[in-house]
């Protein structure tokens, strides 16, 4: 489904990603973890195709598509979804009319036919109950006053009602109390299927107790160092990342 | 003596008929007010107030004084139809009161409202006192040339303790006529102790014309009393429109503005708001969006005059095109008002790189335990929410309209009626670039 060969990426003059090669086959949960700063975002953001990413080696082939060259908004309506570290709000956009407008994107993009308004709030009144959020957060706008957890879960929601094939949960984690981990946490095991692929990137193996992964990669220095099963987590979580460096030589890991 | 040339705008006014009223007083206040305009002419930029709005290209073009033809322009109702909102209507033709197009035979228990042409010929005295009023400032062109030939507007009076529920409709029209034309409107609204009003203004565009409209408005409320008020200005694309809206507040008396700026080549909007009375407060929200060669022009003055005032008032522009606005908001709290609470918040997007705006804010304060807020920021739109937007698969010119009218709209969320939010929001939507 994915294959990164020889990733390399830039952001403001700076080398972040450093030869980084990943495989995604359909139906699998990859976890990749590492220190701070060792390009963990970095990567999100190259896959989903933020503006100040540039590519500057390496290629990113998504079912066979050359995903470098597309819009975010294509790479959208293709099956990628990015789950935000930091959702960002929109004031004065209201959370249904955006969803509604991303959903119809999509749905055009790929030559299929649009939901009417009262079709689309009952197919986000099923997924809402997935999320267990309130509601009124529909009626608010984009993120706007959301708590942390509101907003993760907000994410997580948008992932349902979405349905990617490969869906990027950036630090999904980060800022969440254990309640709000455990319900983000369900909300992506709802949506695991033989189809769909995850890549959750965290910074802590906590995350990984509820979202069991099929495959953990440990990226440091921009590329992966080590790769392994879920044990590969434990490992880490006892050792801490500093065993990473001493233990594992950089190596063009794949899965 | 040898006089400079005038203007030939100047030129063609200075000769221009002024209307006749058979009331000797205000013969006399139009012939002054006339006389005050030619001496000085139209104000350059280097008065205050007029220093962003450069008025060359209008001082060499004429126009004529006013339409004979008002009375017979074509006006396709579906023009003056409002968001579905029935009720009382004045409709004015370049500057002319059509009694055909008006609806004014339901009109509410405790409401006076008629054509300022219809009141002068009533009962001159209760308006000699606004009518007669001199201007003396020098960036004063537009209302003395106002105070010269407005012979129509409306008047319009609320009752002491009328409490409106219907909103009630001032239309304005500009219409195509065989040659450029200036046309002036005069108001008078007066709300009496604890009335509440409704009041929407629109300004509309009938056929292509290069028009220029004036509007004096003159609104007092009295203690107590509320007005919500609502301004759709959607001029035609060729005209010029001044406005100059002045607005006395008595104690705890309140006013809710709400405006919205989008037509015109040049748009200017003077409104003043004088709180006389203690515990009076205005709330001014208002957004202008100059697209094209369109000139837009808000200058907002607040003038606390009393204890425990209050304003609010939030602005925001959108330029797109060459599109070039202006906004001076101007709080000051005088001596005596203290407890005065002034929040005054400007912001300002620009869409294209052509695009201007400039944005002064002014506070002068000489009272004691003021609260005093005020901001203006200049900006692009947000790239880290057009990324989020596109990210859900939101094609990029959907995402900044999106976030264009996100940012439009704020300033009437406070708006109490749905229809108009509706209503505003679809107009920004057809006007944004999609």
């Amino acid at each position: 489904m994915l294959k990164i060969e020889n990733l390399h990426a830039r952001v403001e003059g700076k080398d972040i990603l450093k030869g980084l090669s990943l495989e995604v086959k359909p139906g699998e949960v990859h976890a990749i973890m590492g220190p701070n700063g060792a390009g963990k975002s970095t990567l999100g953001n190259v896959l989903s195709g933020r503006e100040g990413y540039e590519v500057t080696e390496g290629s990113v082939l998504f079912e066979g598509r050359n995903l470098l060259e597309l819009a975010p908004e294509e790479r959208a309506a293709a099956g990628v979804f990015l789950a935000f570290q930091y959702p960002v709000e929109i004031p004065g956009v209201n959370n249904t009319y955006f969803l509604r407008a991303a959903y119809n994107a999509q749905r055009k993009a790929r030559g299929e036919g649009e939901l009417d308004s009262m079709q689309f709030l009952k197919l986000v009144r099923e997924k809402l109950k997935i999320m267990q959020l309130s509601p009124d957060l529909l009626n608010r706008a984009v993120n706007e006053g959301f708590s942390g957890g509101e907003k993760k879960r907000n994410e997580i929601f948008q992932m349902a009602l979405l349905e990617p094939k490969l869906a990027i949960l950036d630090e999904t984690d980060s800022g969440l109390d254990i309640d709000a981990l455990k319900q983000v946490a369900e909300g992506v095991n709802a949506l695991r299927s033989p189809e769909r692929s995850f890549i959750v990137v965290t910074h802590y193996q906590r995350l990984l107790d509820y979202i069991v992964p099929d495959h953990v990669h440990v990226l440091a220095g921009g590329r992966i160092v080590e790769s392994g099963d879920r044990s590969l987590a434990l490992k880490l979580e006892e050792h801490g990342y500093a065993w990473v460096a001493e233990h594992g030589e950089p190596a063009g890991a794949s899965a | 003596m040898n006089q400079p040339a005038r203007p030939p705008f100047v030129a063609a006014l200075a000769e221009a008929p002024l209307p006749a009223s058979g009331v000797a007083w205000l013969d006399k206040a139009r012939r002054e007010n006339l006389d005050a305009f030619v001496a000085a002419g139209l104000p350059d930029t280097r008065v205050e107030a007029w220093k962003y709005t450069a008025l060359r290209a209008l001082s060499q073009r004429s126009f004529a004084a006013g339409d004979a033809q008002a009375l017979s322009r074509d006006i396709d109702p579906a023009l003056l139809a409002l968001a579905g909102i029935e009720g009382p209507a004045l409709v004015f033709v370049n500057g002319v009161y059509r009694a055909d197009l008006s609806m004014l035979d339901a009109l509410p228990a405790g409401v006076d409202l008629q054509p300022l042409s219809h009141a002068l010929a009533a009962d001159p005295e209760s308006l000699r006192f606004t009518l007669s009023r001199h201007y003396r400032e020098p960036g004063d062109a537009f209302a003395r040339l106002n105070g010269a030939f407005a012979h129509d507007g409306a008047v319009l009076r609320v009752a002491a303790g009328a409490k409106i529920s219907v909103p009630l409709r001032l239309v304005f029209v500009g219409a195509a006529a065989g040659a450029e034309i200036a046309w002036h409107v005069r108001h008078l609204v007066e709300l009496g102790e604890g009335a509440e009003l409704t009041l929407i203004e629109q300004h509309l565009g009938a056929g292509e014309q290069a028009h220029l409209g004036t509007q004096l408005g003159d609104v007092t409320l009295h203690a107590d009393a509320t007005l919500h008020h609502v301004g759709l200005q959607q001029a035609g694309a060729g005209s010029s429109l001044v406005r100059r809206s002045h607005y006395r507040l008595g104690a705890r008396a309140q006013t809710h503005l709400h405006a919205l700026e989008l037509g015109g080549t040049l748009a200017r909007h003077d409104l003043r708001a004088e709180l006389v009375g203690d515990a009076a407060g205005f709330h001014g929200h208002g957004a202008f969006l100059p697209d094209g060669r369109q000139h837009m022009d808000i200058q907002l003055a607040i003038g606390h005059q009393a204890r425990n005032t209050v304003s609010s008032s939030t602005w925001r522009g959108v330029a797109s095109g060459r599109g070039r606005g202006v906004f001076r908001g101007a709080i000051v709290v005088n001596t005596g008002a203290d407890g005065a609470d002034a929040v005054l918040g400007n912001k300002n997007l620009l869409l294209s790189p052509q695009a201007e705006i400039d944005t002064k804010p002014e506070l002068e304060i000489y009272a004691d335990e003021v609260k005093a807020a005020h901001g203006a920021t200049v900006g692009q739109l947000d790239e880290r929410a057009s990324f989020y937007l596109r990210s859900r698969g939101i094609p990029e010119p959907q995402a900044r309209t999106l976030l264009t009218t996100a940012f439009a709209r704020a300033p009437f969320e406070s708006l109490a009626s749905e229809r108009l939010r509706e209503h505003i929001d679809q107009l920004l939507l057809a006007r944004l670039p999609a």
